[in-house]
């Protein structure tokens, strides 16, 4: 178990943010995972992400399926209400909460076996819909919870601790890109400097945001042969860019060099900037993006940033032309066309 | 051979080719009796096909306003389809009538001498009208057997004019030239067969304020008018009409007149799993959500009914059942999904199931059913079957009081917790078993839990403890007996005379079972029925079934499910029990129900004897 160690009154210490909650106001219960899982890791950086944004904890929705990284809602945002589902089956639920009640921010955790094994459909079809979502995939390239067996994204080659996998890998992020989703980034769970600003981007953003978090497992997959190993991705990490979040337009200070920062404005009035570290990337380009992504791959990269984001998206709830109120506040008012309509409607079926 | 000479009570069978336009005409031919203030009943039997396969629409008209099907036989059958002609001229009742087809002279076809051939040249009739294409004239041939049918049944013809121009309202073309087709039918009959057919259809005025509906609109407008808000499906025969209504229905009533958004989602699912879950995503997060499905897709949401069970999350399922197993007889209907959705998903499950018997009921239960999701928390299912979904049955009207408030269930508020109520998500505090939910953000530091399918204590905090897993099993179990109280009432019916026999029955059994009671009261047979509307079983039925020495249960599937889940409840002996089954696919008919109490009846009078 890993303890981020818990002081019994609120440290003095701890800032509060612009809503007054300190860090504390964003923790869970303490996770039961083994040490140094690359799953804590990324629940740490979801809690800062949280607290940097001033998001009011309770107004989260966390869902998720089946697997060790599924477990983890429990383990931050304690004063939100969290669903751990069934294997492979998040997006759909999450979708159902959503159409529900459209005001509050839907978090779904999931794990690689979850998304991209048995729930793969379901990962599709919410991305086509564009739930408005940050869809968080921790990516170990196995089944943790059943003990080591290969997932659908291990690498062709890829060794475990007793075994090889021959089968070709699945790339969320490749996927979630043909599948039309707004937002999508890939991330390390080692890298909080750039797994922060990507997650409080997603937040922001309106429709379905797909982040893919390489997030290894210590206990099955973390060995040298591994392409889901802390060294492996250490080494061959090639970030496209750096992000900065930044909350409204006004504090833009500084003038960019033409050509070396990609402004991005978002549905809230948020700007993302997104300062280049390869000249040619454009992460507003879907096709380069996914041609990007396919020849780094091939060169044995993991390439991680914001891939791509689409600056003024629709969700679902446009599609279907819903109210502004949540569906799950209206009332027999709203609802009941009543006892006169009734009558009309049987003078129809006569 | 005499002619079956009858007024207002025969069967008129339309038996045509899939896909060639005959339904609007043989809808519109029930209707003009209808309006005649005459009952009838319709059943369409239609092939899982969309173009060449044989479909039939049979049409009893029942003046003394029986619903069921009669039987296998049909007294006047209308031969549209060469495919079927013989299976068709061999349903005919001696003395019975066939219109067919009379544009070539029959050759090779089966012909009776006890059958009344009544030829109307329709293919010529059809080229006679002027500025039509092909595919028209193939519609309107359709028009003109109508036509023809409602001359030889002396029919009301101004009836049948008027329904036609309320079916093409606002198309006055189409008006004249469906009027003129039906025209040429009816005259061609009235010159060629005039006093040839002793069937005959008069006014009457039995059929009262009562519509004619489909139970699957019925129970997509129940939905509406329930309070649904949220529906994921998956298309799937018999029940993709069911979501098609409660689209239409809302669009109609649902939309804001002021700002055009919809008061609803509706999503068409990528399979049944995503639907159910979508479902109970919703339901979590407190809108009334339901899905429509078939015994395939019950199936396939299998493992998601557990979780709505053990976690406790309200939906509302529609199972429109057809014959099983596997995609067994997709367009037939059956009673084959008790046992599957009684006990769905694995481990120690039940759900409550209602059975409504037509469409007046589905829409009653329809509404009711998110009441009782949302008051026991916990998956619902509304079992209608194809015959009931899919056809058009003559019920009551719907109705609904306008003081009626929905039960939205046992929801803790946040002035609940500000005021200190204690919140334990799983905790009896009413001893009802039913415990307090909150929904997701209702406050900022107090109430919120996490939701899992694993175990947990009475406070919703993980646990593996046997002691802790086994006081909500048992608590589980304790909200079934709650459920007992509040689901839908059996309806008990008690013969004319004292009997030891009684007889239980259920669903689209109903109007069948109607017209065999009063023939084998007839007959001096005589039984006490309980008509069940709900699952799990309350006291009256353990009652009734001890007041009588044996008990018919009768159900249309193979297995008896229904008597095999009351024994299983209601710890009852199966020795008491005698299983009346049909399960051919077609709706069970009063002939069938009658013939096999009876021949039992007989056998066990012979025993008692012995
Ligand atoms: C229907 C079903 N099949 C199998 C399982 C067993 N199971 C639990 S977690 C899991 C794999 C989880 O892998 P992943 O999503 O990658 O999560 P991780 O543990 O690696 O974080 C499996 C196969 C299950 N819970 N449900
Ligand atoms: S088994 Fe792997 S994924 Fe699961 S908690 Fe341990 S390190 Fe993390
Ligand atoms: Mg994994």
């Amino acid at each position: 178990m890993t303890y981020i160690a818990k002081p019994k009154l609120h440290h003095p210490g701890l800032k509060p943010n612009k809503l007054g909650f300190t860090h504390r106001d964003y923790e869970g219960s303490i996770s039961t995972l083994c040490a140094g899982c690359g799953h804590d890791s990324i629940s740490a950086a979801l809690i800062q992400a949280c607290y940097e944004l001033s998001i009011e904890p309770y107004k989260v929705a966390k869902l998720s399926g089946i697997g060790c990284s599924s477990k983890t809602p429990d383990y931050f945002l304690g004063p939100a209400h969290g669903f751990n589902s069934v294997h492979g089956r998040m997006p759909s639920v999450l979708t159902g909460a959503n159409l529900a009640n459209r005001d509050l921010l839907y978090l779904g955790v999931s794990g690689d076996g979850d998304s991209a094994s048995i729930g793969l459909g379901q990962f599709a079809h919410c991305v086509r819909r564009g739930v408005n979502m940050v869809y968080i995939c921790e990516n170990n390239g196995v089944y943790g919870l059943t003990k080591g067996q290969f997932s659908a994204t291990a690498d062709k080659g890829s060794r475990s601790k007793t075994a090889v996998n021959n089968d070709s890998p699945i790339d969320l992020v490749s996927l979630a890109l043909v599948l039309g989703a707004t937002f999508v980034a890939r991330s390390f769970s080692g890298d909080k400097k750039q797994l922060v600003p990507i997650l409080k981007a997603a937040m922001a953003h309106k429709g379905s945001a797909i982040i893919d978090v390489v997030s290894p497992c210590v206990q099955f997959n973390n060995n040298p042969q591994s392409t889901k190993s802390y060294d492996f991705v250490r080494e061959h990490n090639e970030a496209v860019n750096r992000i900065d979040f930044i909350e409204s337009k006004a504090e833009i200070t500084a003038d960019y060099e033409p050509g070396t920062v990609t402004m991005v404005r978002q549905h809230d009035g948020s700007m993302l900037k997104l300062s280049k570290l390869h000249p040619d990337y454009d992460a507003t380009d879907r096709a380069k993006a996914m041609a990007y992504l396919q020849e780094r791959h091939a060169a044995g990269e993991v390439v991680t940033g914001v891939l791509f984001v689409e600056e003024q998206a629709d969700d679902l709830h446009d599609a279907l032309g819903t109210v502004a109120t949540p569906l799950n506040n209206l009332t027999e008012r709203e609802l009941c066309p009543g006892s006169a309509k009734l009558a009309d409607l049987n003078a129809d079926y006569r | 051979m005499q002619p079956i000479s009858a007024t207002n009570d025969f069967v008129v069978k339309f038996a045509n080719v899939n896909g060639s336009g005959s339904a609007s005409a043989n809808e519109l031919f029930a209707r003009s009796i209808l309006r005649m203030g005459v009952p009838v009943c319709s059943r369409n039997i239609f092939p899982s096909n969309i173009q060449g396969l044989p479909t039939w629409y049979e049409v009893r008209v029942s003046g003394e306003g029986w619903l069921g099907r009669r039987g296998e036989t049909a007294d006047f059958v209308v031969a549209m389809n060469p495919q079927t002609w013989n299976k068709d001229i061999d349903s005919i009742e001696p003395g019975g009538y066939l219109v067919f087809d009379s544009t070539k002279p029959l050759t090779t076809q089966k012909t009776r001498d006890d059958v009344h051939m009544l030829g109307v040249p329709l293919t010529r009739l059809s080229n006679t009208l002027e500025g039509t294409i092909p595919r028209e004239r193939q519609l309107l041939k359709n028009v003109i057997y109508l036509g023809a049918v409602a001359q030889l049944l002396s029919m009301h013809l101004e009836t049948v004019e008027s329904l036609i121009a309320e079916q093409f309202a606002g198309k006055d073309k189409l008006i004249k030239l469906n009027y003129t087709a039906m025209k040429l039918g009816y005259d061609y009959a009235a010159e060629h067969l005039a006093g040839k057919c002793q069937l005959k259809v008069t006014k009457d005025d039995k059929v009262g304020d009562r519509i004619f509906i489909q139970g699957n609109d019925a129970a997509g407008l129940g939905a509406v008018f329930g309070g649904a808000t949220v529906c994921a499906w998956y298309p799937i025969t018999p029940s993709t009409s069911l979501a098609e209504a409660f689209t239409a229905h809302c669009k109609k009533f649902r939309v804001d007149p002021v700002t055009k958004k919809n008061n609803f989602a509706i999503v068409q699912a990528e399979d049944e799993i995503a639907a159910i879950g979508m479902v109970i995503g919703a339901g979590w997060n407190g809108a009334r959500s339901f899905t429509a499905t078939s015994g395939p897709g019950i199936s396939l949401m299998q493992e998601f009914f557990g979780l709505a069970y053990f976690a406790e999350v309200p939906a509302v399922v529609f199972d429109i059942q057809r014959g099983g197993p596997s995609t067994g007889m997709p367009t037939r209907t059956q009673q084959s999904d008790i046992l599957l959705a009684a006990y769905a998903s694995h481990g120690d499950t039940k759900h409550p199931l209602l059975f409504p018997q037509d469409p007046g009921e589905a829409f009653e239960f329809a509404a009711q059913a998110f009441d009782l999701a949302e008051r026991l928390q916990t998956p619902v299912f509304v079992m209608l079957d194809l015959d009931i979904g899919m056809n058009d049955w003559l019920c009551k009207p719907l109705q609904w009081d306008d003081k009626r408030k929905y039960d939205r269930g046992k929801i803790m508020t946040a002035e609940m917790l500000d005021a200190g109520k204690l919140f334990g998500r799983y905790l009896d505090v009413d001893g009802d078993a039913i415990p307090y939910r909150t929904l997701p953000a209702t406050h900022p530091s107090k109430g919120a839990y996490f939701t899992r399918g694993s175990s947990r204590d009475r406070f919703a905090k993980y646990s593996e403890d046997g002691s802790v897993y086994v006081d909500n099993m048992q608590r589980l179990l304790r909200k079934f007996e709650t459920a007992k109280t509040i689901v839908p009432a059996p309806v008990r019916r008690d013969a004319k005379e004292k009997t030891k026999y009684g007889a239980i029955y259920f669903g689209s059994t109903s109007p069948a079972m109607d017209e065999a009671l009063a023939a084998l009261e007839k007959d001096g047979v005589h039984l006490n029925t309980l008509r069940v509307r709900a699952f799990p079983f309350n006291e009256e039925v353990v009652e009734f079934i001890n007041a009588h020495d044996q008990v018919f249960v009768v159900e249309q599937n193979r297995d008896a499910q229904l008597q095999k889940l009351i024994v299983n409840e209601c710890a009852i002996d199966p020795a008491r029990f005698i299983s009346i089954l049909h399960y051919d696919g077609t709706p069970i008919t009063a002939r069938f129900i009658t013939g096999a109490i009876a021949e039992r009846m007989k056998v066990t009078h012979k025993e008692a004897a012995e």
